[in-house]
């Protein structure tokens, strides 16, 4: 009702100079006008302008003399008009407080003769403060005098008033339309769409958080590195055997039994399955041999190889105990050039800290051809890190028991702005691959890293723990960008 | 990988010249060794007692630590790190080391009783004769045994060292396996005498020698060796006597290596007398101790005889991919501490002799080795290996497809085909040349649908005058228009891509601002900034649009460029 007033007086007039005035002449409540106001201008279907008025309202005090009469003339008029009541009497008939003010203002005003009897002096007065009274309520101005004996005896307080002048607004329409949050089916099937209105929508905040679904950053990357190996010519090796013999993870591998990586601070020992139930004998004689006594060129280390330690069950160290089965397999047949790659488990008996886990991913890639070099070697390896964005490579001579040469791989690192050491590689040792069959002129070149560090470089974390295991924050998981790795 | 501490200004002496800290990292580097840190002996000090710097007189000479590998004994210290850099730098012959020319009368001699089998069953020896300590030399050669004992003697169980005075004693010398009561002597650093049961239950308390007590401790026998005096040289593997201790002034050194493992108690052996005989009166030369057991077998050590082996260049050249000259590899090779040269005049193989220090030499490739490293790994040209490369922009749109299905949106796949109609009246739109990729009018309930595609646009820098542009599209369509479902997949899919949310009119990540254009209804679409470009846009379809294509229920689409990802 105060909706279609505003916007229909304002359809033929500038302005509603004071929406006060605009509500009494209306008989509309000031309050429903003002929220309509105030709706309206959201929308900005109207302007408005702000107006503050000082006025004057009634205390509860106030408001009960207007209705009942002044104390002092509720006093009076309990007085007989002729003769005298005593003053206990009086009392009696008033109210305590009415009757003490009353006596009072009554005294003051010469009415009456206060003794122990009191009596009237006039016989006639006039209730001028309740006629006061009456004409604020009513919203009427009063005289300087009248307003401070009424303030003076709290029966008035002032009040800041507030109301608007209101003018047509840049989306003025005499009648408002329908205000929708969103198009529905409904809006399409009636039509009624153009004459819908959407609230401004806030586009500085994001919109609600999406409802799906989220792979772990740790295994995008490692999608990314089998795409790379896979777009290198590469074949995945089998790695899914955590249980390994000593033999195949260190025996055969040529790392003699007296390494301290074949110590129990270093590696899992299964107690059970403590031992391996059977191991190729032909080749273990081969491998025993080559330990012992060399041959293959080779002088051997010299000491005496005891099938027990062979034996001997633990969770594997490197996935290098796999690509031993393989070039095992591999050199049974005829010879034919293999690129071989695994990313699986590793375990170590490490302690745990933010850069070390006793069980992490390996990436593991190997070439197995006539004729390698370390110039291939140093090549692959080109190949395969600048595809992770590290093209600045440098190798440092290195010690592995298992690689002759070996080489460990350095980055340059832009960010730390120095060379940062990102994996291993080298050439198996002839002692590892001529007991396996192989011919003389076939080279082993390999490399291996782990995954973690990549990719906590990439994702700028610094503690091991905030990616992989149960410590790892959900949020983590599901705010990591795609991984894009390979893509460059 | 071992570490060993060496002082810096010392080490620089010993290599006749200073280095800057990075020119001698590079030569690590090149070596295929590591500076793992630079540190002070006052600030070891300090920081094993815990205390903070209290200026006191502590020594703060500057101290190198440097990690050597695991198979190179030769350079667990100073000396032998010095004399590997400088013949590396070609500053230095490689020494020809020597046993003294002595009869087998006038040697000392050791004698190995039967027992010894039953707990540790070998034992070499030598004498250096002559030797002249001094402070530095003295700790280097008790660090070199303790940094022995720690790698390839595995913590004394394979082998342990003891070195004497051989001034105080009198061969010849036994070695013996006595039950452990039977056993009584002074033990070094105590003054009072020790049976050999309560001595061990002594150390129990000791934390230096307390975890090598396991070796014998359960053993019926302990092993012990006397001088001819039965004076106690030492209780392998945990303490030495004593009496026999060497100081600063001693003269003559007794050495004794017991062991488990007899191959590499000869290597302990001949680290020790390699590297130490540099510092006698004549200088490389050993002093030879006859051995000889209880079977009545005798063996001279230290065993210095060069390992030789013949190589064929083309192995050599043929494993590094670096063609070389015999001369060059022979040359390389002396760099390395190995003596090479030509087999022969004009012959294509390389003899190569390996001394004693070059335990870790067993086959050719290690000698291949040697010759990549001082070639330099990083002179050596790659050669690449066949390999392909796929597409980063189809590489891209599949990660981004991932995503998006992983945000529950069913993939389709839609003609590139449509009419001028269908893309431009029918869009609201006027055909202004640009184009866009269209969703189909299914009509079934509720669904969201996506699609990464290209669509043709007119391009002047083509040949042909146009080209493809890679566009990904999702709809929603349901009882509602869905637009704050596709806003979310918006912030989903840029935070995928890594870019942040930014205030608008930054350009440093995305920001949505609202558009304006005629297939959307008004007010109710955006589009999309990233790094201040216009990259799409998403809002709820106009519904005369809808109309065009007969479509009943609100959509909200997005289209959005992704090849700005790349």
């Amino acid at each position: 009702m105060a909706e279609d007033a505003i916007l229909g007086y304002l359809a033929t007039h500038e302005e509603i100079p004071d929406s006060g005035q605009f509500a009494s002449q209306h008989g509309l409540h000031h309050n429903d006008v003002v929220n309509v106001i105030k709706s309206l201008h959201g929308f900005r279907y109207i302007d408005a302008q702000d107006i503050k008025r000082e006025s004057w309202v009634l205390t509860d005090e106030g408001k009960k003399y207007a209705a009942e009469g002044s104390p002092e003339v509720q006093l009076f008029l309990a007085i007989p008009s002729e003769g005298s009541i005593a003053k206990d009497e009086l009392q009696k008939k008033l109210d305590p407080s009415l009757f003490k003010i009353g006596c009072s203002q009554a005294g003051k005003n010469k009415w009456v003769d206060m003794g122990k009897q009191v009596s009237r002096k006039v016989q006639h007065v006039e209730d001028k403060v309740k006629d006061l009274l009456i004409r604020i309520q009513d919203g009427q101005t009063l005289g300087k005098e009248d307003i401070n004996s009424l303030r003076a005896r709290k029966l008035i307080v002032a009040q800041t008033w507030k109301g608007y002048s209101v003018s047509k607004g840049p989306n003025y329409a005499p009648k408002r339309k329908k205000v929708a949050t969103d198009l529905t089916r409904e809006n399409l099937q009636r039509g009624d769409w153009k004459e819908l209105e959407f609230k401004e929508y806030n586009f500085n905040a994001k919109g609600p958080p999406a409802e799906a679904g989220h792979l772990h950053p740790l295994l995008k990357v490692k999608q990314q590195l089998k795409n790379i190996f896979l777009q290198m010519g590469f074949e995945e090796m089998p790695t899914n055997n955590f249980v390994e013999s000593s033999f195949w993870n260190f025996d055969a591998l040529f790392q003699p039994q007296q390494h301290p990586a074949r110590d129990s601070h270093d590696t899992f020992f299964l107690e059970a399955p403590s031992t391996t139930r059977e191991l190729p004998e032909d080749y273990v004689q081969l491998v025993k041999r080559v330990h012992e006594s060399g041959g293959y060129g080779s002088r051997g280390y010299m000491y005496d190889w005891k099938r027990e330690e062979a034996n001997k069950n633990l969770l594997r160290t490197h996935t290098t105990a796999v690509s031993t089965r393989m070039l095992y397999t591999l050199a049974k047949q005829p010879f034919a050039p293999k690129r071989y790659f695994s990313i699986d488990r590793v375990f170590r008996n490490e302690s745990v800290d933010r850069t070390h886990l006793a069980e992490f991913h390996q990436i593991e890639g190997l070439v197995c051809d006539r004729g390698l070099t370390l110039g291939d070697l140093i090549g692959v390896l080109n190949d395969f890190f600048s595809r992770l964005g590290m093209s600045k490579l440098r190798f440092k001579p290195a010690y592995n028991p298992y690689t002759e040469p070996s080489m460990e791989i350095f980055s340059y690192h832009e960010g730390l702005k120095k060379w940062v050491e990102i994996g291993n590689s080298g050439m198996f040792r002839p002692e590892m691959l001529l007991p396996m069959g192989f011919p003389e002129d076939v080279r082993v070149i390999a490399w291996g890293l782990s995954l973690e560090r990549p990719t906590m470089i990439l994702y700028g974390i610094d503690n091991i723990r905030d990616l992989f295991g149960h410590k790892v924050d959900l949020s983590l998981i599901k705010r990591n960008p795609i991984c894009r790795l390979g893509i460059n | 990988m071992p570490t060993v501490s060496v002082a810096r200004d010392r080490l620089f002496a010993a290599l006749g010249r200073s280095y800057t800290q990075e020119e001698f990292e590079e030569l690590c580097f090149n070596f295929g060794i590591e500076l793992d840190d630079v540190t002070t002996e006052k600030a070891i000090i300090l920081k094993e007692r815990h205390l903070e710097d209290d200026n006191s007189s502590l020594d703060d000479e500057v101290i190198y630590k440097i990690e050597v590998p695991a198979n190179r004994y030769d350079l667990l210290c100073l000396e032998g790190l010095a004399q590997a850099l400088c013949i590396f730098n070609g500053h230095e012959k490689i020494p020809r080391y020597t046993v003294a020319n002595i009869s087998k009368e006038s040697m000392l001699k050791m004698q190995v009783k039967k027992e010894t089998s039953l707990i540790r069953p070998f034992v070499v020896c030598a004498v250096l004769r002559g030797i002249a300590f001094d402070e530095a030399r003295y700790n280097s050669f008790i660090d070199l045994q303790d940094k022995l004992h720690q790698n390839i003697c595995r913590k004394r169980t394979l082998v342990a060292i003891g070195t004497h005075d051989l001034d105080t004693l009198q061969g010849p010398f036994t070695y013996e396996a006595l039950p452990p009561p039977e056993i009584n002597f002074v033990p070094l650093k105590q003054v009072k005498h020790f049976r050999a049961d309560e001595l061990m239950e002594f150390y129990k308390s000791d934390l230096k020698l307390k975890k090598f007590l396991h070796i014998i401790e359960k053993s019926k026998v302990f092993p012990v060796i006397y001088d001819r005096n039965r004076t106690v040289l030492s209780l392998p593997p945990i303490i030495n006597g004593a009496h026999s201790a060497i100081t600063l002034k001693t003269k003559n050194v007794f050495i004794e290596c017991t062991a488990t493992d007899l191959t590499k108690a000869k290597i302990v052996l001949n680290t020790m007398v390699t590297t130490f005989s540099a510092y006698c009166e004549r200088k490389f030369e050993v002093e030879p101790v006859e051995v000889i057991s209880f079977d009545g077998n005798s063996s001279v050590y230290p065993d210095l005889s060069e390992y030789n082996m013949e190589v064929p260049l083309s192995y050599i050249t043929g494993s590094i991919g670096v063609p070389l000259e015999v001369d060059e590899v022979t040359s390389l090779l002396n760099r390395m501490q190995v003596h090479a040269e030509q087999a022969g005049l004009g012959g294509n193989n390389i003899n190569v002799s390996v001394p004693p220090t070059r335990s870790d030499i067993l086959h050719p490739c290690d000698v291949m080795e040697d010759v990549a490293i001082a070639y330099g790994y990083n002179n050596i040209p790659k050669r690449k290996l066949s390999s392909l490369k796929p597409l980063p922009l189809n590489q891209l749109s599949d990660l981004i497809r991932y995503e998006i299905a992983m945000n529950g949106f069913a993939e389709v796949l839609t003609w590139i085909l449509c009419s001028k109609k269908e893309n431009f009246e029918m869009l609201n739109r006027k055909d202004d040349k640009t184009t866009a990729v269209v969703i189909g009018n299914p009509r079934s309930s509720d669904f969201e649908i996506f699609e990464v595609g290209d669509v043709v646009l007119l391009d002047e820098k083509k040949d042909v005058g146009a080209s493809n542009r890679r566009l990904l599209a999702a709809l929603y369509c349901g009882a509602n228009s869905g637009f704050e479902l596709i806003h979310s997949l918006v912030d989903k899919i840029m935070e995928v891509m890594g870019t942040p949310f930014v205030p608008v009119g930054n350009s440093a990540g995305y920001y949505i601002e609202l558009s304006d254009e005629p297939e959307f209804l008004s007010g109710r679409q955006a589009k999309i900034i990233y790094k201040g470009r216009r990259i799409g846009i998403f809002g709820i379809v106009h519904p005369e649009v809808l109309n065009n294509f007969d479509i009943p229920d609100p959509c909200t689409f997005l289209e959005l460029d992704i090849e700005n990802f790349l």
